[in-house]
Parts: C-alpha cells; structure tokens; sequence
C-alpha cells in the first residue's frame, strides 16, 4: 500500500456493512458467532450474527460464555477452534489416482479451486499463529501450494485485543495485543459515552478501498487516543505469563526435569491441545482405495504428536510414555520450533490450557521448569 | 486346512463369511446397511456364509471371515476354533466380539445364581461362567471397535483386505474426532461427564455433536490415563457408582475399562 495508511471511525452499522461489502466481493465470510455454548468461527453473512454482548469466562480446562453489559462484539478470547480450520483444514485431498485400460497408473492432483475467505475479528495472537504457518506451511524450500493459495486470497480483519482472558499471555510471547502490521483491515472496538465504534485502519489497497465503500462516523480525534489506552491497559491484564527467560534454552536444559513426570500423571494424551493450537500444523498421509482396486486417493489429514500411532515405525512407537509426547510437544512448541522456523510455535493464545480436559497449563509447567532449574534439577543435555 | 488358490493370483474372488456368536445382529446387519457399496462387495468377494442374508451356506474354506459375538457357552468355544481353521484371515467385529460386549457383565456375577432366579429348568441351560472376547479363544487378526461398528470403518476392514494394505482405523481417543469436526467440548464449555478423552476414536464423535457426554461404545483408547481422567467424571457430578456403571456397558470385558471399574467398584 502506498502513502498514508487510511482511517475511519465506523459503527455497528458499519460493520454489518463489512460483512455484505466482503461477501459481495466474492469472498466466504468467516468470523465468531455464538454456538453450543461457545463463541465458535463460523460463516457469517449478518452483522446480527456477531456475539454482541457475550463474553467468555476462561480457565484452564473451563470455558463458560457469559453475557456482557456493554453490548461489545470483540470482547472475547480464544474460541475452540483457530483460523487454521480454513487456512490448514483437517482433512484435505492431495490427489486422485486411477487404473487405466492399459493398467497404467495416472495421478491427477487435486484442482478443487482455493475459497476466497475473509477472516473477521482476527486477534494479534491469531495473526502471529497465521504468521507462524505461512512460515512453516508456505515459507522455504518446500511450499504447500495448496495452503499458500488459500492464504493469498485470504482478506484478514485483524481486532485488537481490549479484553484478554484469564488464559492469555499474548504479552510474554510478543504476539499482542496491539496489531503489528499484517493485515488488510484492523479495528479496536470501544464502547463508551461517545457510544459504540470501530476505530478503523486500512493495512493494504484491497483494505483502504473496502473501507471506503462503509458508512463513516464522524472523525473523533480522541477516539484512537482512547482505543490505544484501552489495548495498552490490556496488556497489563493478561491472565498469565511465561518466565521472563530464553524459553528456548529452558526447554533444552530441562530435558531430564522431574517435573516431565509430574505433568505426564495428569496428562490424558487425548491431543486436545494440538488440535486447539493455532499452529500445531501435522498432518499423516492417509491412502483410500476402493472396492475395485482401480482407483485410489491420498488425504492429509489432522495428526497429533500426542497421538501413539504418531511416531509409529518398525518395531512400535519412539514416544510410547505420555511423558515423552508431552516432553516433545512442549519442546518443539516454545524451544526447537526456534532451530527449525526461527520464532516460537507459541503465540500465547491460551487455547492449549482452556481445552486441556484436565487443565493442564503449558505457564506453569515452564515456570515449574523454570524453578527446577533454579533450584538445581538434573541437568539437561548429555545427562542421563 | 485343504489348500486354496491365492486369489491374487488366481483371479478366483475372495470367499466372505460372517460368523455369530452371543450378540444382538447389529454388527453383522451393518453389512447388509452398507448400502451404497454392498453390489460392490458383492461383486469383488463371494459371500459364502451370511445365514442373515443368505440361506445357502457355502462350505468354506474362507478367505475373510468377519465374527460377531461373545464366546458364552462350551459350543460357541468349540465353534470359534473350528472358523479359525477354516479362515484364511478373521477380523471381530463389534464391541461383543471385541470385549465380551454387555454379556460381560456375568463376569461379576453368579451365573448359576443368575440361571436358577431366570429359567423354570437351569438344568436345561449349558453356559460358561463368563463371556469371552473371540481374542481369548483363537488367534485375531484385526478388531473393528463400536457398538455397533461404523460402517464407514467395516467397508474399509473389507477394501483393505482385498488390496492387501493395513486398514485405516486410527486408536486414537475420540477427542481427535471432535476437534476435527469442529465440535465444541462439551466437558470444558459445558462441565458435562464425557469419556471422550479415553475412548477409542471411530464413530465420528457422534454423541458430542448431539451434545452428549461419550459413553464408551468402541471400549478403550490406545492411550488412556485413568487416575487423572475419572476426577473430572467426579467433579462433573457422578458418584462412584455412576463411574463403574458407565465403564461397565458394552466394552466392560476390556482389560482397561475392567480394570478401572474394579478399581472404583472398590472403593
């Protein structure tokens, strides 16, 4: 985008507005919206559809949603599911192959055409996961061309973060919760006597002229004064934190931690943390064939690191102990990710403690790290 | 054994059996419910022996037997041994053939106690004292989970079997299909009981996406970590009778689900 970065102050109404603008251009939708008892990610084609005046009630393994007085649409965190869902999905065909006369083999890759998605009410923490993906999914030598098609037609509408949860520590992962950059559209939504309003910004062309066709309020100039105290006051509300150290070198010097085996007790290995991740990416092959033997296809699907069959070779699984599962996903999580994609694979979200059935909270287990360390635990590398 | 040509390389089709034992049909009609594939089937295994659909045994040998039930009389331990023989390859099906299925509960009882309080002539009643998985009896060469099994599961068991590959039936915890699909948990967002997290994936995770707790239809997990996961069921509101009750339906006979319900049933 060229020149000044665009502006506007928008309201409700306006962003019903967003959501027809978006679906007229093409593009699918996606956004929160009440469900089973959840703010969940859904298509969205109304404005009315957007959880005003609910909110969520977080704890670690305990998720409640609960009306809100002020009527905001934003004020939430860390649904079930993450963006990932549509950008990385569960289950996606790679390709089709069939028998032909001749018994030769053909493969066709899959050509489903890539959604044009929109994403509505994207957090700081859920942009840096997207970020983290495009770098594992899209990035180096090895492009998941499938992934990047449907990223490069995703518009995002990121949302700062004004109302973290007891959950999140966005703040110590340096992933919220102001924006930084990243988006085509970014909002903070403030609800006060001057009413309720967007402050809006334009992060891309496609951002600045689809703000451009919404119904403005009129300029406030001490409303973006206002949405940047209340993103700042928001910071110091994070429900947890990690340890202020290289969570990188914790992770390598606590390979022998007795506090693996304490976590592993009340592990129940049921890979709900990794399906919650917004960047937990692994995925295992799976091979369909029919009844005739004549025509056969390959499917990516979900796989955990918590999951037995996971590692799986001649002989039986490498990580057989929940001790071990845990261990690894922990450490690829917040230590290895940084030798393999040179950033953390966490973004401080919380989902990985909210929907942990037993509560498990991955801050606590590194401030238990942590303190073993300090006091002393065995060491790491090179010991037994 | 009397030798039969490879149908690999002999272009003969491969001879189908589907066996009973002590169970209700549900597994073995969930052939007959296949019924998108079931001409397909048909059309690449001769189904030799299925007295639910067909009335003309064929004499066997067999190259894919599929076993419903529970092994519960002398007869049944006797018949089992002599399907083995005849089977070039035999897959139980269902939570029956698999775990014992609800039967298993006289592995608590009394039986002679049971037998003498249900029938005017006990004596007319030849039974063993407990109900058995196939697995007990005669070597297996691959359980389909569920009460009663997936259909989607069974066609893939009898696909991979003709292409010769491993079927894919993940062992993982029901969790992984709920997060899959999408559906919110109903034990975090909504504080109700739910065996999810130590049951055997499978069924889709049908009963959360109806908003109910799983109940442990396809028995145990290939990962399940009891002392951690039962406080939840307690702080969800059951009682330790509700706990043992529900690891003691279809799959009780399971070694983990037994286990664990003793373990309770003692406390």
């Amino acid at each position: 985008m060229t020149g000044e970065a665009p502006t506007a102050v928008i309201g409700t109404e306006g962003m019903a507005e967003l959501i027809r603008v978006l679906a007229a251009r093409g593009r699918t939708v996606i956004g929160p919206t009440v469900r089973d008892g959840a703010i969940v990610l859904d298509e969205l084609t109304d404005g009315d559809e957007l959880p005003y005046g609910r909110g969520v009630e977080l704890e670690a393994g305990h998720y409640r949603v609960r009306p809100r007085a002020d009527g905001a649409a934003f004020a939430h965190s860390a649904g079930p599911q993450s963006w990932k869902t549509y950008l990385h999905p569960q289950r996606e065909r790679q390709w089709n192959a069939d028998r032909g006369s001749d018994g030769a083999w053909v493969v066709t890759e899959d050509d489903t055409p890539p959604p044009s998605y929109a994403f509505l009410g994207v957090r700081p923490c859920d942009l840096r996961a997207i970020a983290v993906q495009d770098r594992v999914l899209a990035g180096g030598p090895h492009s998941d061309n499938r992934y990047r098609a449907r990223r490069e037609r995703t518009f995002l509408v990121a949302v700062e973060c004004t109302e973290p949860g007891a959950t999140c520590f966005c703040t110590s992962m340096g992933a919220g919760p102001a924006v930084d950059g990243g988006y085509d559209l970014a909002l903070t939504e403030v609800v006060d006597g001057g009413g309720h309003r967007f402050w809006a910004r334009a992060g891309s062309d496609e951002g600045a002229s689809v703000l451009a066709e919404l119904p403005h309020l009129p300029a406030d100039a001490s409303l973006a004064t206002v949405a940047h105290e209340k993103v700042s006051a928001a910071a110091d509300r994070m429900g947890r934190t990690m340890p202020e150290v290289d969570l990188q070198a914790l992770m390598r010097e606590t390979l022998h931690a007795d506090r693996w085996n304490d976590v592993a007790a009340r592990c129940l290995t049921c890979g709900n943390c990794t399906m919650a991740c917004p960047t937990c990416f692994c995925t295992s092959a799976e091979d369909v064939t029919d009844l005739t033997g004549d025509h056969a296809e390959r499917w990516r699907r979900w796989e955990s690191c918590f999951d037995l069959e996971f590692s799986h070779l001649p002989g039986g699984p490498v990580r057989a102990s929940g001790r071990s599962r845990y261990r690894q996903w922990a450490t690829h999580k917040l230590g290895t990710w940084y030798d393999q994609f040179d950033s953390s694979g966490c973004v401080g979200c919380g989902r990985c403690i909210v929907w942990c059935p037993v509560g498990i909270d991955l801050t606590e287990e590194a401030h238990a790290l942590n303190a073993e360390r300090a006091a002393g635990g065995p060491p790491g590398e090179g010991a037994a | 054994m009397k030798a039969t040509p490879d149908t690999a390389t002999s272009g003969r089709r491969p001879e189908l059996a589907v066996w009973k034992f002590a169970s209700c049909d549900g597994c073995q009609l969930t052939l007959l419910d296949c019924e998108d594939e079931l001409l397909g089937i048909a059309d690449r295994l001769r189904i030799s022996y299925f007295l639910e659909a067909s009335s003309a045994p064929g004499p066997g040998p067999y190259d894919l037997s599929l076993v419903e039930g529970s092994i519960t009389t002398p007869q049944d331990a006797e018949r089992i041994r002599h399907i083995r023989a005849a089977s070039r390859r035999l897959v139980t099906i269902g939570a029956c053939a698999t775990a014992g299925g609800i039967q298993a509960l006289r592995n608590y009882a009394d039986v002679a106690e049971y037998q003498a309080v249900v029938y005017a002539r006990p004596d007319y009643v030849e039974t063993l004292a407990t109900s058995t998985p196939i697995s007990a009896h005669v070597p297996v060469d691959f359980e389909l989970r569920g009460c009663p099994i997936d259909r989607g599961q069974l066609v893939e068991v009898i696909t991979a079997h003709l292409a010769g590959r491993n079927p894919d039936v993940p062992a993982h915890s029901v969790c992984f299909e709920c997060k899959r699909r999408g559906t919110v948990c109903v034990t975090v967002a909504h504080g109700t009981p739910c065996l999810g997290p130590v049951t055997h994936a499978g069924c889709g995770a049908l009963c959360p996406a109806y908003d109910r707790g799983c109940y442990g239809c396809f028995g145990p997990s290939n990962s399940v970590n009891f002392p951690s996961f039962v406080p939840l069921l307690r702080r969800d509101g059951m009682a330790t009778l509700d706990v043992v009750r529900v690891l003691r339906t279809f799959n009780t006979g399971s070694p983990e689900f037994d286990a664990e319900s003793r373990r309770e049933a003692e406390r």
